[in-house]
């Protein structure tokens, strides 16, 4: 017990010293060389600290003190990057802060994919899955197979599972997703399991009645728009339809009926759309959508066998530069517009929590995070890496849906990938000061370098990363009014 | 406003609790009457004492009482006063406030800058405690909110978890806000034993004044509070207690104050309200206004950062102490009139103000000591 104080007369703040001899001791940190003039020193748990190049050297060298440098120090000892004694006195402070950026390991996977169909009446040349079939015996999920992914679904330890069906065009297995939903439904109220579903679709085969059930059973939509007509439907193709005309209807009928912020959309960047990061960022404004993903192609694949979708990671960082650009100025107007990749990072680097973004995590998101059942009954680590298996690449398929939920989750694929999913302890990252707002991801590695470990001087994956999330940084850091919004994009308000 | 006041005291051997009545019909348990001439045909059995401003003339044998008392104005039917064996008459709690405290006791193991209340170094503590179990007992149930305060109110130890159990029994419909420096929980059997109480009407409000410990430390003059504190809001919250932090606003604690934001928002990002104060010219606060005072104008650039900062976090966020007028008007939003009334003052000029009742005010001891900038706002400025 705190005893009550023996003598009450004040002293001075040096009284309060608890420093040794001038010494520190370094916290574990990292840090990165943002521009000419600055440096960012990034603590343990993603705390950063933007200093003048050159500071790290005195911080290491000891060089730092208390009356030369007394805010510097201050903000060294206050934000967990040097400490006074061996042991930091607030070090189960620090670890609090660490599981609470880890959190989302907590529950195991969430998201779980099910590729209810590969059909497609589209002909995106960018999608690696479609099928223009009537097949329906080989390309549509079978019932048994369904069966059996609920029930693994339902093994999940999450108390909040997510059930999302992607396609192909999943509406053209419209009476599967019903038979699945149903029962999902019923075993997760049996079971106590809170359960989110999510249909992937372009919308063209949306109708009233669709949405109607959707309603009943409090479905999301996630659909495609690649920004204005001409972009869209060129990237897009339907045979004898404008792809474009029929998901604006879609999303409007899709908002009318089950609410705004029940519909969501995505973008991919083609080559076409590198020219129009303005008319992009524009489409999604007008139509009335919070944001928009700023999504690159998928660098690998089928996606590639074309020469129109291959473009360079400059090119890409060059067109989010200029539509994050567009977008800050609806901002600067006064509307709430976000970029939702800008998000997950700022996420990262501004506050104690993390982003359940799959594809940024650390260990990464697959079988953490997300699983995917395939329509022919295969698993696999990623929605990437069934793309993969369409180019006969099985590297990332876990099993199938007869196997045993121990094999599939913890069998000696997923030990394999378990290598190389944690950039803490990946070459190239694990001294780097972005690591704690970055993430792995095997799968990329593998398919583009032909090694999951993946080399980081030529990664793209790397070098997207490394250079949206300095230049956010920088962004926010010269000018006070861009900070203002990134925080009003990451509060949870 | 009058807390105490004080008589000649007859038959009292030791401090006595009761309610305040003037009228000699009552017959709850624990009256005091209050009267003028005692009347003759008085049930005396009805009261367990006798409050007059009158002589020792006709006083009952062996019936506590406190004569020749100045006045009684300050009371009203119901307050509940404690009488001691010196003749003071202190008043514990008032039916007609929101602003009541329970005094847990005046020990303290910080001993702050700007203390409005200074600690005292005598154990008082089986006597306020006592005192304080009798009161509990008193309380109308209807009371929506009540303070415990020090001193340092966990140094009772398990008469601190004791009192609360009380409250918790006795007034479970009341709001309890307790005013602690939170460093008793940095041991986690402390707020292990809190926890077990299960009080979701407590609140802890817990003073944080720098994120760097040398300069908290210094301001609540205490080796190793800061590490302490900031562990206790740990295990507080380890517990799912719900916990406000408290920030005193002055020239120790301006220059981090921004970092001090960010420092609740990314290390107690669990709290549930942050509290800005302006400095109290009270207790040690004149002693030390060389070390303490800036102008509250001077510091509303960094106030207003902190508070925008917080609230857009979605952190419930109040200023305290403040006038309107010092303020820039994106800011008011956060004002509270937080002075208890019995502290509660204006300026003269502040009479002409079109805002006043809008305002906060002043601290009665402030009216000496304030911005340069308070000014009414007129209707031609409007």
């Amino acid at each position: 017990m705190i005893e009550s104080k023996a003598n009450r007369k004040f002293k001075e703040a040096a009284f309060y010293n608890s420093q040794n001899d001038g010494g520190y001791f370094l916290l574990p940190f990292k840090f990165h060389r943002l521009n000419g003039e600055k440096e960012i020193l990034v603590n343990e748990v993603g705390d950063y600290l933007i200093l003048p190049t050159g500071t790290t050297a005195t911080i290491v060298n000891r060089q730092i003190s208390k009356e030369n440098n007394s805010e510097l120090y201050g903000d060294l000892i206050a934000n967990f990057f040097i400490s006074e004694e061996a042991i930091h006195p607030l070090i189960d402070v620090l670890a609090t802060r660490y599981r609470t950026k880890k959190h989302f390991l907590n529950y195991f996977t969430g998201l779980h994919i099910f590729v209810i169909s590969l059909r497609c009446e589209h002909t995106c040349f960018y999608c690696q899955v479609s099928r223009v079939t009537e097949n329906r015996d080989q390309y549509d999920m079978s019932i048994q197979n369904i069966d059996r992914g609920i029930e693994i679904m339902f093994k999940s330890p999450n108390p909040h599972v997510t059930m999302e069906f992607q396609g192909g065009e999943a509406l053209l297995a419209f009476d599967n997703i019903k038979y699945a939903v149903e029962k999902s439904e019923k075993i997760a109220g049996e079971i106590g399991k809170q359960i989110t579903f999510v249909i992937c679709t372009n919308l063209a085969l949306v109708n009233e009645e669709i949405l109607y059930y959707c309603k009943e059973h409090k479905i999301l939509i996630s659909t495609s728009l690649d920004g204005p007509q001409s972009i869209h439907d060129s990237n897009r193709h339907k045979p004898h339809a404008s792809s474009y005309a029929l998901a604006i209807k879609g999303i409007k009928l899709s908002r009318e009926i089950l609410g705004e912020d029940q519909v969501s959309a995505l973008m991919t960047t083609t080559t076409l759309s590198l020219e129009h990061p303005i008319e992009i960022v524009d489409e999604y404004y007008n139509m009335g959508f919070p944001g928009i993903f700023l999504r690159n192609i998928s660098p690998y694949g089928f996606a590639l066998r074309t020469e129109k979708s291959k473009y360079s990671t400059d090119k890409f960082i060059e067109f989010y530069k200029k539509a994050l650009g567009r977008i800050l100025e609806y901002n600067f107007q006064g509307h709430y517009f976000t970029e939702d990749l800008a998000r997950i990072y700022l996420t990262k680097i501004l506050t104690p929590f993390n982003t359940g973004f799959v594809d940024m995590q650390s260990p990464a998101g697959l079988i953490n995070g997300v699983i995917v059942f395939n329509y022919d009954g295969g698993v696999y680590a990623t929605d990437e890496s069934r793309m993969l298996a369409e180019q006969k690449d099985f590297t990332f398929k876990l099993g199938t849906l007869n196997d045993e939920y121990k094999d599939l989750f913890f069998g000696a694929k997923a030990q394999e990938i378990a290598q190389v999913w944690s950039n803490e302890a990946l070459a190239g990252c694990s001294e780097c000061a972005f690591q704690a707002y970055c993430g792995a991801d095997p799968v990329h590695h593998h398919a583009t370098q032909g090694d999951m470990y993946g080399y980081r001087p030529t990664s793209a994956f790397c070098q997207k990363n490394m250079e949206i999330i300095r230049y956010l940084i920088e962004l926010m850091e010269s000018e006070p009014k861009i900070k203002k919004i990134f925080e009003s994009w990451i509060s949870k308000k | 406003m009058n807390l105490k006041t004080k008589g000649v005291a007859k038959y009292i051997n030791e401090p006595l609790v009761g309610r305040i009545t003037r009228d000699v019909s009552s017959t709850g348990e624990n009256s005091f009457l209050i009267c003028e001439e005692i009347p003759a045909d008085i049930n005396t059995n009805s009261f367990e004492a006798i409050l007059t401003s009158k002589d020792t003339s006709h006083l009952v044998e062996n019936k506590p009482a406190v004569y020749a008392v100045p006045n009684f104005d300050h009371l009203s039917e119901g307050d509940i006063v404690a009488i001691n064996e010196d003749g003071n008459i202190n008043t514990l709690y008032r039916v007609n406030s929101f602003h009541n405290v329970l005094l847990a006791t005046e020990r303290c193991n910080s001993n702050c800058l700007m203390c409005s209340q200074p600690p005292k170094d005598r154990n008082d503590i089986p006597r306020l405690y006592s005192i304080n179990q009798k009161l509990i007992s008193l309380i109308p149930k209807d009371c929506i909110e009540l303070g415990i305060s020090g001193g340092e109110p966990t140094l009772m130890g398990e008469m601190f978890f004791q009192t609360l159990e009380n409250l918790k029994e006795q007034l479970p419909e009341t709001e309890i806000h307790v005013l602690t420096n939170g460093r008793s929980f940095a041991w986690q059997s402390m707020a292990e034993r809190l926890a077990k109480i299960d009080y979701r009407r407590l609140m802890l409000g817990v003073p944080v004044y720098s994120d760097y410990y040398q300069v908290h430390d210094y301001i609540v003059q205490a080796r190793d509070a800061f590490n302490q504190t900031i562990l206790g809001l740990h295990n507080l919250a380890r517990y799912n207690q719900r916990i406000e932090i408290r920030v005193v606003l002055h020239k120790q604690s301006i220059p981090r104050l921004t970092k001090l934001a960010k420092y609740i928002f990314k290390n107690l990002p669990f709290v549930e309200h942050v509290a800005f104060m302006g400095l109290e010219f009270i207790g040690y606060t004149p002693h030390n206004i060389e070390k303490l005072w800036i102008d509250p104008h001077d510091y509303i650039e960094e106030l207003g950062e902190a508070v925008e900062f917080l609230s857009g976090q979605g952190i419930h966020v109040s200023i305290y102490n403040s006038q309107l007028c010092v303020l820039p008007e994106n800011l008011w939003q956060y004002c509270r009139k937080s002075i208890s009334d019995w502290k509660n003052e204006y300026l003269p000029e502040c009479q002409n103000c079109l805002k006043l009742n809008d305002c906060g005010g002043l601290f009665r001891w402030n009216l000496n000591k304030h911005s340069d900038y308070i000014k009414p706002f007129t209707a031609i400025e409007m």
